[in-house]
């Protein structure tokens, strides 16, 4: 792998890790859009890409988390076992769709989390 | 009552993860919170939890369908533990409505640059530019 893309990678690993310590998501908020636009990903790939990242930037949290007591398995079943059956059905839908609407959607996304943040 | 409306949030969430690469906590952790009454804490945990779950199931269909670069995505997520650090570290130093209004601008920044793109006739992208710059 060329260095200045390690490097960019490194760059854009730190920021989900960032994010998710920050704010307890998952960070694919930062990662997907910075794949984009500074690494010429497809929309498509991006978000795939991410949704792997996300897997272990989770975790850290989750595990640090739960030593602390914080995580509620039965709670995580509630939203975690319908949003498995969501998150396939997004991915299904998301290879018929051309990836400007996927990229107009993330930008909603984005903007509707902003206002949340200010209100 | 509480948990169907709970369960129909997450089932949104993961429809999000699956069309646009995030993993659901934007939707999970209000459901935890105003719906099954737990803490902004607790409740940011128990989504990271869950998120563990529909991301990997999230990143399996989308390898099937030939949409994830997977040294990418394991560099990416073993250089994310420094960032992991790093943010819990801040976020115990700075107060949490100064991070809300950096985040709220810097995610407008984003959306900015994303419709810009998108909207262009045909756009060679950033595949021009030197990559590592904004």
């Amino acid at each position: 792998m060329p260095r200045h893309r390690l490097l960019t990678l490194l760059l854009i690993g730190t920021a989900g890790g960032l994010f998710s310590g920050l704010f307890g998501v998952g960070g694919g908020t930062i990662i997907v859009p910075l794949l984009i636009l500074w690494l010429a990903y497809g929309e498509r790939e991006a978000t795939g890409t991410s949704l792997l990242a996300i897997v272990i930037i989770g975790a850290y949290g989750a595990v640090a988390q739960s030593l602390y007591g914080n995580v509620n398995p039965g709670n995580a079943a509630v939203v975690g076992i319908p949003a498995l059956v969501g998150v396939v059905a997004g991915a299904a839908v998301q290879q018929r769709i051309p990836e400007r609407l996927v990229a107009l959607l993330f930008a909603a996304l984005l903007i509707a989390t902003a206002v949340e943040f200010i209100f | 009552m509480e948990y169907v409306a709970a369960a129909a949030l997450g089932f949104l969430g993961g429809m999000l993860g699956g069309l646009v690469g995030v993993g659901g906590g934007v939707l999970f952790v209000p459901a935890l919170v105003i719906f099954l009454d737990m803490t902004q804490v607790k409740a940011e945990s128990t989504s990271l939890f869950a998120i563990v779950f529909v991301a990997a199931l999230g990143a399996y269909r989308q390898h099937g369908y030939g949409n994830v670069r997977v040294r990418d995505g394991l560099v990416l997520g073993g250089f994310g533990l420094a960032g992991v650090i790093g943010g819990v570290a801040i976020s115990n130093a700075v107060s949490g409505r100064t991070l809300e209004l950096m985040f709220a601008a810097l995610a407008l920044v984003i959306a900015a640059q994303l419709v810009r793109r998108a909207l262009k006739p045909s756009s060679p992208g950033p595949r021009a530019r030197a990559p590592g710059r904004p």
